[in-house]
């Protein structure tokens, strides 16, 4: 329950928008190189922080245009909102 | 040795107006070392401190916790049990489970009011039907107890169903298993914490843990807030904290933690003796023994560790409530929370050693593991006393992110509470 500041359209409640997870992970550029624990990695782990966490969310009853966003998972407070392709702030 | 609750106990104590109880179980200190150490004292926490402590005679050993016992998911579900897994791995761990189960009271001597009133699961569409028709039929292949209804059986079920087909999800059928049914939480924690303890296992209450200490490729100990723990086994049960622990360790879990929210009503007469359970609509309803009706609802979409949970969450589970149930139009909601809970990407949980000796994890029970409890415990017992699965949770090892051998329980296992 909070409101996120899309890039795109400005202040919005957080029902609008949908989570895309934990941002920064890469598309394997090589897929025929990676072995299984590769896969499993990139597929499947996840740093599930508690505190602050860099994540993808879309706005998909607005823009429908996808962001990062910085977040504190333990108060949901954002620090910061960044557009895709940006790397991640140093908080 | 504990007293014996019994009826005559029970007389006997009301001479002196209940101020005679014996205390259910200690509040020890942490000693320095202990054989094994369970971290997380909800119910599975604590079902594995028992089981470890009666079927594997490990008597030194401790379960720590951060809070309260039971403070967790333990004490936050809406409590429904049942069995009815559509894969082969899921129905007997989940049977295992209701199983002891229904003579669990007895064993604990605690009454932990496992009601089997039965639950039931509703079609709203084609395929729901479909797959609750394919998910009835691989129960009973397993020997499971189910049995597909038509709308006006459900109707006969559950008569304040409103079964009409003009609403905008009419109900086309459902599937019941009337072994299924309900428990009271907290007596689950405190009846397995009292079991414990008799037999000499320490429970630590407000005992965090901090850090996990390794030396090379082994567990050495765990920093608390009560100190520094030596053990060679650590079993952790933490739930929507797992993967907050595995960092500690410097592990990676295929864990996602979000909120899940319930609510419950003022307490009126009774006027739902089952569990009714919707997936499609994502609406579940059974009433307490206390006549509260206790409603679930689901997941917000993002991580979360803030136990609270979206408005809108709860507002679209009333909606599809008072669209099945219009009888209810008018009850008022006392209560709402929200608990974390450890989402597996196959909506199966890890009951497993890793890849650090002597550190293990039950986690990914998500948002039905309450049902589990017993079984979990037993399994998760028998894992770190031989540092080998039970050949019942061997499937629901932390490799098959690896190896692809996923056990994928979404949508297959009808809601997934
Ligand atoms: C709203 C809601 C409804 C649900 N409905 C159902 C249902 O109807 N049926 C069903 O089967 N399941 C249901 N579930 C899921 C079920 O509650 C859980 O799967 C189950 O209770 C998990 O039990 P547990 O003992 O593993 O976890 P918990 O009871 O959460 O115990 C984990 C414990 O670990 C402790 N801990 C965490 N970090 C640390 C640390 N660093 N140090 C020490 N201790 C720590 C926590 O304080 C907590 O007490 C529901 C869950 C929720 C939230
Ligand atoms: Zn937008």
């Amino acid at each position: 329950m909070f409101l996120i500041n899309c890039p795109y359209c400005g202040e919005r409640d957080q029902s609008e928008f949908v989570s895309g997870g934990e941002a920064h992970i890469a598309r394997p550029k090589q897929p025929t190189e990676l072995n299984d624990d590769q896969w499993a990695e990139y597929l499947f782990m996840r740093k599930n922080i508690k505190g602050i966490q860099f994540e993808r969310w879309n706005h998909v009853h607005g823009c429908r245009k996808w962001f990062n966003v910085a977040r504190d998972t333990s108060n949901d407070k954002i620090e910061k909102i960044y557009k895709m392709g940006e790397q991640p702030p140093k908080l | 040795m504990k007293n014996k609750y019994s009826i005559f106990s029970l007389i006997k104590n009301a001479f002196s107006n209940h101020e005679n109880w014996q205390r259910a179980w200690r509040d020890p200190e942490p000693k320095k070392e202990y054989d094994a150490v369970i971290v997380g004292g909800g119910g599975h926490g604590l079902a594995t401190a028992y089981y470890l402590a009666k079927k594997h005679n490990l008597r030194n050993i401790a379960v720590v916790e951060k809070g309260w016992i039971g403070g967790g998911n333990t004490g936050r579900n809406t409590t429904i049990i049942r069995s009815n897994y559509l894969w082969d791995a899921s129905a007997g761990l989940y049977d295992h489970a209701l199983k002891i189960w229904e003579g669990l009271s007895q064993e604990l001597n605690y009454n932990v009011m496992f009601s089997q009133r039965g639950v039931m699961n509703l079609a709203h569409n084609l395929q729901d039907v479909r797959d609750l028709k394919r998910r009835t039929h691989a129960n009973r292949l397993n020997g499971i107890d189910a049995v597909w209804l038509e709308t006006d059986e459900v109707k006969k079920f559950c008569p304040i169903i409103n079964t009409s087909q003009d609403i905008r999800y009419p109900v086309l059928g459902g599937t019941l298993q009337k072994r299924a049914g309900t428990a009271r939480h907290d007596a689950v924690a405190w009846g397995y914490a009292r079991g414990a303890d008799e037999m000499g296992v320490d429970i630590i209450q407000n005992c965090e843990v901090k850090g996990i200490k390794r030396s090379g490729d082994t567990v050495e100990g765990l920093e608390t807030t009560k100190g520094f723990i030596k053990t060679k086994k650590i079993g952790v049960v933490a739930a929507g904290h797992s993967s907050v622990i595995a960092n500690m360790a410097g592990l990676k879990l295929p864990l996602e933690s979000k909120p899940l929210q319930a609510l419950v009503s003022e307490p009126v007469k009774p006027i739902i003796d089952t569990v009714v359970m919707s997936n499609a609509v994502h609406a579940y309803v059974s009433q307490s023994d206390k006549g509260e009706l206790v409603i679930g609802a689901g997941t917000d979409s993002y991580v979360s560790y803030t136990q609270k949970g979206s408005f809108n969450i709860v507002e679209e589970t009333l909606k599809a409530i008072l669209e099945l149930y219009p009888i209810f139009s008018r009850m008022k909601m006392l209560r709402q929370w929200g608990g974390i809970v450890d989402i597996c990407p196959d909506a199966s949980p890890i009951i497993s050693k890793t890849s650090i000796k002597g550190l293990y994890f039950n986690c990914g029970w998500g948002t039905g593991g309450f049902k589990a409890t017993p079984g979990s415990g037993d399994l998760f017992a028998h894992t770190i006393a031989n540092d080998e699965p039970h050949k019942l949770n061997a499937a629901f090892n932390i490799n098959r992110f690896v190896s692809g051998d996923l056990v994928d329980e979404h949508g297959a296992a009808a809601v997934a509470h």
